[in-house]
């Protein structure tokens, strides 16, 4: 609790106890009114002093509406009418209610900070033979710094010594570590687990991983929704309304029944409009809503999925069509040896190793591939006379036999009967002396994860479709492996720009298509879609500058999950605009009709608002599935 | 020119007036404010005063509210 918390707490409990002891007096003794009513004032200005002057202060500023005054005119109304309890009861259950909103909020605001608390307080560098340490703000690029086990990597560099095992889940969500040896990146924000090691940053700390993060993910509450438009809009019209419908109350029953010859009812109308008033304050319409989305993109950037903006989330759950690129997005991106068909008699492990051999002078990501799949030491002096055959493939002597490795054309040209598997992806062709050895087939591996998801982004309703540079044949083969139907195949980027164009021609006026790509070559289709979704985007500022909504980790899955966490937290925001409308509209029915008494009205305020408060904080807890 | 100042409010309905206020303050071309991140975001506009409009926005969302605070 803040000072100002308790300080009104204890104001609530001295007025608390001497509304209590007033009324065990006046039910022993018989002490006269006046003094009785002195004694509720008292009480009354403990708990409500600041109030009334704050909605003095705001007719000085001709601010007549605003809750203040609302509690003032509705309090001083009720002592006026002569009910001193009730003029101190409202305003004591009003307190109770603001320090509970104020609590509440308070505590969802430091939740989402412990959330997202991955800033680095420190950087280790070497003065002297010693270690001082230093804000990270004024370390230089290509300074050396030293990071204990224990230590969040304070700034983006390369590790020049040391191994060690980091601990990436602050900002992708992922929990198994990562290995890191010298050479490779670290970025600011992870973990190191394991072992003591020197980096040489390569950012400045305020253009590193975990600064640029952190500025998004606060300001992501910058871009409002329209759900928070529409509620601050609607709240700009509803309280003065309900004021003058109150004024209305207030005066024109009581007139209607003295021109009428009854009983003007004066006293009992204005008990009434003062219902009105305290009902009218839209706090918990307007509290709620960003609470919520604040929640929801807290809970989304604790699994590595930085929303940009409340306005994405809401968008992406009115999302119906994601479009992916293949690859790099569905499928890893690298190429593996995924079949192997050996033919007259040699084994799958010759054949891979002849292919192996040969190709062993080349770079090409194919020939690297291969090597991988062989997996042994390559003993260079087995291989002699490698040519390439540009277009073709090579031809080489691997022990001492002579050895084709290459495409159809090459076999042909060789005149070798080959059996077909170009349906399959690329295929590598193996001729030993002259006699067919088999093929090896080379794809690009679909990610362990995207079927799973594929299936899961299905089962919510939404259509997928797949769009690829690649060759048709292909481009069906990944297609069908993941469950996706609709793939548009030999794109090239431009064309991915006119296909997006096209789905978002064909799809419903509210419904938004989001597009989902690795972020570097994908920008323009990134920012044309409804909403652009960058994966493995950890390290890559390319990525995050052009994507609305940030997959730090490469895991399709993760969409599914934003998929959850958005329309859950829309259904959220739904409850509550449609929760607090219904009870005020059912008080102030009642209200107006003399059923619904000052109490019920404080409920309608306060309670709503605490009730809304509570159930936007269960933005915070959705869960993986 | 666009600024970020760090704020104090406690209803949000009153943060709503704020922005309001500040919106309509001379030299400011729009701004926004988060009462979950207590920031209030000014876009200026070109040539204006950063210091004598903050000023006036002080002001003016006192006016709307005066239980604030705008941390310049």
């Amino acid at each position: 609790m803040t000072k100002k918390q308790k300080k009104v707490l204890y104001r609530i409990i001295v007025a608390f106890a001497m509304v209590i002891l007033v009324t065990i007096l006046t039910n022993i003794i018989s002490i006269p009114w006046v003094v009785e009513g002195a004694l509720y004032l008292a009480a009354y200005f403990v708990i409500g002093y600041d109030i009334l002057k704050k909605a003095l202060k705001g007719i000085r500023n001709r601010q007549v509406f605003d809750e203040n005054f609302l509690m003032a005119v509705a309090t001083v109304g009720a002592i006026a009418l002569g009910d001193f309890k009730e003029g101190v009861a409202v305003m004591l259950f009003y307190q109770i209610g603001e320090l509970f909103q104020s609590i509440a909020v308070g505590r969802s605001r430091k939740n989402i900070a412990a959330l997202m608390d991955i800033r680095p307080d420190y950087a280790n560098i070497m003065v002297d033979g010693r270690l001082e340490k230093v804000d990270p703000d004024e370390v230089a690029i290509g300074s050396e710094i030293i990071i204990n086990p224990g230590e969040r990597v304070p700034i983006d560099g390369m590790i020049v010594a040391g191994t060690t095992t980091l601990n990436t889940s602050a900002l992708t969500g992922e929990s198994v570590p990562r290995d890191a040896a010298k050479g490779d990146e670290v970025i600011s924000g992870c973990i190191n687990l394991s072992g003591v090691i020197t980096v040489k940053t390569t950012k400045d700390f305020g253009d590193s991983t975990v600064s640029k993060i952190l500025d998004l993910v606060e300001n992501s509450s910058m871009k409002k929704s329209r759900s928070e438009n529409f509620i601050t809009k609607f709240a700009r019209y509803y309280t003065p309304a309900v004021c003058y419908s109150a004024l209305v109350l207030a005066i024109l029953p009581p007139v209607i029944r003295y021109f009428m010859g009854t009983n003007p009812q004066t006293g009992a109308w204005i008990v009434r409009a003062l219902t009105f008033l305290v009902i009218s304050c839209p706090c918990a319409l307007v509290i709620s809503i960003p609470l919520s989305f604040f929640g929801g993109i807290g809970c989304a950037s604790t699994n590595g999925i930085l929303v940009k903006g409340s306005n994405y989330l809401e968008a992406l759950s009115k999302t119906r069509c994601i479009v992916f690129d293949k690859t790099g997005t569905l499928t890893k991106g690298v190429f593996e040896v995924t079949q192997l068909h050996p033919e007259n008699d040699f084994s799958k492990e010759a054949l891979i190793e002849y292919a192996a051999y040969a190709e062993s002078a080349s770079a090409h990501p194919i020939s690297l591939s291969l090597k991988k799949a062989y997996g042994q030491e390559i003993t260079l002096d087995k291989v002699r006379d490698i040519r390439e055959i540009a277009g073709h493939g090579v031809c080489a002597n691997v022990f001492g036999k002579r050895v084709l490795v290459g495409n159809r054309k090459l076999m042909e040209q060789e005149h070798i009967r080959v059996t077909d598997y170009s349906r399959a992806g690329t295929v590598v062709y193996v001729a030993v002396d002259g006699a067919y050895a088999g093929c090896i087939v080379i794809s690009d591996v679909v990610k362990e994860t995207t079927k799973d998801a594929i299936k899961m982004l299905h089962a919510q309703g939404i259509e997928t479709v797949m769009l690829t540079g690649d060759a048709k044949a292909a481009a069906q083969r990944v297609a069908s492996e993941i469950g996706v139907k609709n793939v548009r195949s030999e794109l090239l980027p431009a064309d991915k720009v006119a296909e997006v164009e096209c789905l978002l021609q064909q799809k419903g006026q509210k419904d938004k298509l989001a597009f989902v790509g690795d972020g570097i070559n994908d920008a323009p289709v990134l920012s044309r879609a409804d909403i652009g979704i960058a994966m493995g985007a950890l390290g890559s500022d390319a990525a995050i500058e052009a994507a609305d909504i940030v997959l730090m980790d490469d895991d399709p899955a993760k969409i599914a999950l934003a998929m959850r966490i958005s329309r859950k937290t829309l259904s959220i925001v739904k409850q509550n605009i449609v929760f607090a409308l219904l009870v005020k509209a059912a008080c102030l029915v009642l209200g107006a009709l003399g059923i619904a008494n000052m109490w019920i009205a404080i409920f309608a305020d306060v309670g709503v608002m605490v009730l809304a408060v509570l159930n936007a904080t269960r933005a915070l807890r959705i869960r993986k599935a | 020119m666009k600024k970020t100042y760090k704020v104090e409010v406690d209803c949000a309905n009153c943060a709503a007036k704020m922005e309001e206020a500040t919106k309509k303050t001379p030299g400011v071309k729009d701004a926004t404010l988060s009462f979950m991140a207590l920031k209030l975001t000014v876009e200026f506009e070109d040539g204006a005063d950063i210091d004598s409009v903050m000023k006036a926005v002080v002001k003016n969302c006192k006016v709307v509210e005066d239980d604030c605070e705008i941390f310049l």
